[in-house]
């Protein structure tokens, strides 16, 4: 593979406790493909969901930290599994267009970010840099047989004139992964529906409410399994599935996958290195059922 | 010369922040003048008779008016000039309104800068000559493009008013939207009743001819002598033979072909008449569908047709028609709402737009006047409609108002409740707008007599649960979301520019706005006029129109044509440009860069020399800056003039 397909890391900090395995996932993934990733050296938190919404010039300075980070590397793209640390890098660099908002915030910091990197998804790459050609090609153990539906949450193309990327209203980058790797993908009408986000501890009914229309949806298409792009969504479906039905009275039982683990399997890779242990809601009957013909 | 200048006040329009009179002092001073004052309102009786006045008393050669822009009161004060015996283009007009008071406060720098403006008509008007309007004749025929209820109302006018009329349109039927239309607000009556013997009237109008299924190809000539080259399309069927008897459809075993008519609701024969009221009701064949024409198999309508109609060999036929004006009535399309990928972007059946609804409710549609949905053909309970799709939404580059679906939908909701009593309609909307005669009173009949639900919000999403729909937004009265479960939802679509439009308007050489809408000549003035003498406008083409104003303005538009037509000859402005032909080299710069093609390459005792075509040049003066020779001149804008308008503004 080129030379161009280097990056600098960002796991984020739910990579390295809560979405452990879509870190993982994704390094191994990546690995494989020829895509190099190298972990920005000190790299702080983003702010997450609290600091953008108490200050805008503090929470922007949180991710120019890092992305000042990268520029030290000598890397232009900074790249990131999560989308809200990429809402948080990706706004950051959005504001401090502003020579007002760039000011403050270099005044926040040590060393001042000169504005020379680019954040992207590892999503965006894998589909942008890569190419879905690439994926086909390189995939062993096609998905053959499974059912399943992209589920992207409402942040990871939105709002577009800061992302870039993909459709907001109907993204199709996690869709076009799975089908080049041979997973059969159902149209899902709530794509981009929000799932509660960090609800979950103030509002739990929220949560109950907006993540078991999700699952209700998804049992209705009759899928095997969701997949997402993002650990707090993931969170919200796998690990409150049983809160959810015990909530709403319903019978869910679907595995909630990160894209990057199934990639894994099509990759040829084993359940471990993908963290498949680590879901809360079984994934075995569907992972057994991959690459198995459908029998009458 | 002895120059008058007349300085106005446009009441506190000018007055408020430039000081007239010192104007006016100022101007005395100037060289020619004899004659200066400031006037209330120069425009008024008494303003023009002061100016009159004072051009008898001073034996005045020229006057300047410093007041508002030439678009407004050049032709007045010109005819003034007339009044009092001098020739109209001894006259020149300072705009000290839009140019000067309107955009500053400062009275002083307003004054200095109103005397400037003063000073340099004056130097401009020293160089005048007087011009005089020549005579030409025109053709008294005029072409209406698109046979929609606007077109059809100014064919009718014109021809009731004695013209020779043809009418072109570009499908098989005119009729345009209206005909698909079920029933018409605010007076809910059958829209094919109201316009159908409108329709017949125009295929019995001895006046009129009609060229449907064709097409504008190319236009020449100027007002009065247009010359349109039409393109009839190929249809496959002799249309002096076709009766219309629709055989041929009964008998077409290839039904797959697309349907237009009805919105691609169900699927029409191969050839085909849109609909039993056509005008005129004629088939054509759609050589996609036609298995003869693909693959030179079947050939049944020949067999049965029983005027022996068929021809699978026709092509394309081009005729030119000279008329002396032209009617663009060529209407609007509807908005793709196929981009709005939160509503489905066009993958639920049971998501259909205000127009296919239009078609299922009509007795004479796809599915004989029952409400039906598209998925499973049940009837629907709950009908969702959700109004401005692809309007007032600048993300999908549609800021404006498409002005009547606020209404269509109410009739909608009302006809839902009669075609189905007990179902239930919901209606998101921004706001009501209906501000015709008896037009909120309608929507207000539509919410209080058949209980339609109004929802002022916009719908975030649609998406199906089970055989439902499932249409979320926003109450932004309540401050709620709201969920409805819908059966059936009905988006009202926006308006946009007809297919086309812009292609059309280079042909006739008129504006159109941002959105391919044409562009009247003035949007207070002049509503159904062109820039383009002699083109005029009339319908939805203009901008989103309902039925009563596009009838309206075609009826406008027929007042025109015919008090155009109503003189012996037209006049031609002098104010264009001249060759000279001593200084003219020949090399056709000029024609290359004239964008009306009003300048041509004419042999002059053995020598290429250009000439402009008079009643084609507009006058804009491009061909001026271009000719590297100086021998081409815009009369009244002549070099000398300009430089003298220069000198006098850079005196110091
Ligand atoms: C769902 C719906 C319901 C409506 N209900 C009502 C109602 O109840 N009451 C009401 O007052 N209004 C209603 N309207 C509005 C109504 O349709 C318009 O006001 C009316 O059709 C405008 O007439 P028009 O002649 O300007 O344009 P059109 O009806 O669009 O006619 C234009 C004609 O020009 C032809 N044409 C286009 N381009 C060319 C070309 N280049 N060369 C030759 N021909 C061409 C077209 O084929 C067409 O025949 C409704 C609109 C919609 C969408
Ligand atoms: S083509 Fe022949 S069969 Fe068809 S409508 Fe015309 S006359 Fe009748
Ligand atoms: S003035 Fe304009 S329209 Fe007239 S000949 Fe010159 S370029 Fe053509």
């Amino acid at each position: 593979m080129s030379d161009s397909l280097t990056y600098a890391y960002y796991p984020g900090c739910s990579g390295t406790g809560t979405s452990m395995e879509y870190d993982m996932s994704t390094r191994a993934v990546c690995e494989k493909l020829g895509i190099r990733l190298t972990d920005i050296p000190d790299w702080s938190c983003c702010g997450s969901t609290p600091a953008h919404t108490v200050d805008h010039s503090l929470s922007s300075a949180l991710s120019a930290r890092n992305l000042q980070l990268v520029e030290k590397m000598d890397l232009d793209t900074a790249v990131t599994p999560c989308p809200s640390c990429l809402t948080n890098l990706k706004s950051a660099e959005h504001r401090m267009k502003k020579d007002e908002m760039r000011e403050k915030v270099n005044k926040l910091l040590d060393n001042p970010y000169n504005g020379g990197v680019s954040t992207k998804s590892v999503l965006q790459i894998l589909v942008e840099d890569l190419g879905l050609k690439a994926l086909k090609e390189s995939t062993i153990k096609p998905l053959k047989g499974l059912k399943v539906a992209a589920y992207y949450g409402c942040i990871m193309n939105r709002p577009p004139e800061v992302m870039n990327f993909d459709d907001p209203e109907h993204p199709m980058a996690m869709d076009n992964i799975l089908k080049a790797m041979g997973a059969t993908v159902l149209p899902y009408p709530l794509k981009v529906e929000c799932c509660g986000a960090s609800f979950g501890i103030p509002r739990k009914d929220v949560v109950m409410r907006l993540s078991g229309k999700l699952l209700d949806v998804a049992d209705d298409i009759g899928v095997d399994a969701l997949v997402t792009a993002c650990p707090l969504c993931q969170m919200n479906l796998d690990l409150r599935q049983t809160q959810i039905n015990s909530a709403t009275g319903a019978k869910h039982n679907i595995p909630i996958f990160y894209y990057t683990q199934l990639m894994g399997i099509a990759l040829g890779m084993n359940e471990k290195e993908m963290g498949m242990d680590k879901l809360c809601v079984s994934p075995r009957k569907v992972l057994d059922a991959i690459g198995k013909e459908e029998k009458k | 010369m002895k120059i008058g200048v007349f300085v106005c006040h446009c009441g506190t329009n000018i007055e408020g922040t430039v000081d007239t009179a010192a104007v006016a002092e100022a101007a005395r001073e100037f060289p020619g003048v004899v004659f200066a004052t400031d006037t209330m309102y120069a425009c008024s009786e008494p303003g023009q008779d002061g100016i009159i006045e004072a051009i008898k008393e001073h034996k005045l050669d020229g006057v300047v008016v410093a007041s508002c822009t030439p678009r407004m009161h050049e032709p007045t004060f010109r005819k003034t000039l007339e009044r009092a015996g001098l020739n109209r283009y001894l006259f020149e007009m300072a705009n000290i309104r839009e140019h000067v008071s309107w955009i500053g406060k400062d009275r002083e720098a307003n004054t200095n800068k109103s005397v400037d403006l003063v000073r340099m008509a004056a130097a401009k008007l020293i160089n005048n000559k007087p011009l005089n309007a020549k005579f030409f004749d025109m053709n008294k025929k005029v072409m209406i493009v698109g046979g929609g209820v606007a077109g059809i109302q100014a064919a009718l006018d014109c021809a009731d008013g004695g013209l020779d009329v043809i009418l072109v349109e570009k499908t098989s039927s005119i009729g345009g939207k209206m005909a698909k239309l079920d029933k018409t607000f605010p007076t809910v009556d059958c829209s094919s009743c109201v316009l159908g013997p409108r329709m017949v009237d125009v295929a019995q109008h001895p006046n009129i001819t009609l060229h449907a299924y064709s097409e504008i190809e190319e236009v020449n000539g100027y007002v009065g002598n247009f010359e349109v080259k039409i393109k009839k399309k190929a249809s496959y069927v002799n249309w002096d033979l076709c009766t219309g008897c629709g055989i041929c459809m009964e008998k077409c075993p290839s039904k797959k072909a697309d349907n237009p008519f009805d919105e691609y609701l169900g699927k029409a024969p191969a050839i085909n008449i849109p609909f039993p009221q056509a005008i005129p009701k004629k088939a054509v064949i759609d050589p996609d569908f036609c298995i003869k024409i693909k693959r030179d198999k079947c050939g049944v309508c020949a067999k049965v047709c029983p005027s022996e109609a068929i021809d699978y060999t026709q092509q394309d036929e081009f005729i030119t028609e000279e008329v002396g004006a032209v009617v663009a009535a060529t209407g609007y399309d509807l908005f793709d709402w196929t981009v709005y990928g939160e509503y489905g972007g066009g993958q639920y059946p049971d998501v259909i737009t205000s127009m296919q609804y239009e078609r299922m409710l009509s007795a004479s549609g796809p599915s004989e006047g029952h409400v039906k949905r598209p998925s499973d053909g049940k009837e629907p309970k709950n009908v969702v409609f959700i109004q401005c799709v692809g309007s007032r939404d600048k993300s999908v580059d549609r800021p404006y108002c498409s002005g009547f679906c606020c209404m269509y939908t109410a009739k909608q909701s009302i006809l839902t409740k009669d075609h189905i009593p007990d179902s239930q309609s919901y209606v998101f909307y921004m706001d009501i707008r209906a501000p015709g005669k008896m037009y909120d009173e309608f929507t207000r009949r539509a919410m209080e007599e058949y209980g339609a639900k109004y929802i002022r919000g916009r719908v975030s999403m649609i998406y199906p649960k089970g055989d439902k729909l499932i249409v979320r937004g926003a109450d932004t009265l309540m401050g709620d979301q709201v969920e409805v479960d819908a059966d059936l939802v009905v988006l009202a679509v926006g308006v946009e520019a007809a297919n086309g439009a812009t292609d059309l308007a280079k042909k006739l050489r008129i504006s159109y706005d941002n959105y391919g809408f044409f562009m009247e000549g003035h949007p207070k003035l002049k509503p159904v006029e062109t820039n383009t003498a002699g083109v005029f406008l009339a319908g939805a083409c203009q901008g989103p129109k309902d039925i009563p104003a596009s009838v309206a303005q075609g009826s406008a538009a027929a007042a025109k044509v015919l008090a155009m037509f109503s003189k012996d000859q037209l006049e031609s402005d002098p104010a264009i440009s001249v060759v000279d032909i001593k200084r003219c080299i020949g090399c056709g710069k000029c024609i290359s860069t004239c964008p009306f093609g009003a300048i041509k390459e004419v042999d002059f005792r053995g020598m290429v020399k250009a000439e402009v075509i008079e009643t084609i040049c507009q006058g804009c003066g491009i061909c001026t800056s271009t000719c590297p020779q100086g021998a081409i001149q815009l009369q009244h804008f002549t070099d000398n003039q300009i430089l003298a308008e220069v000198n006098a503004v850079c005196r110091f």
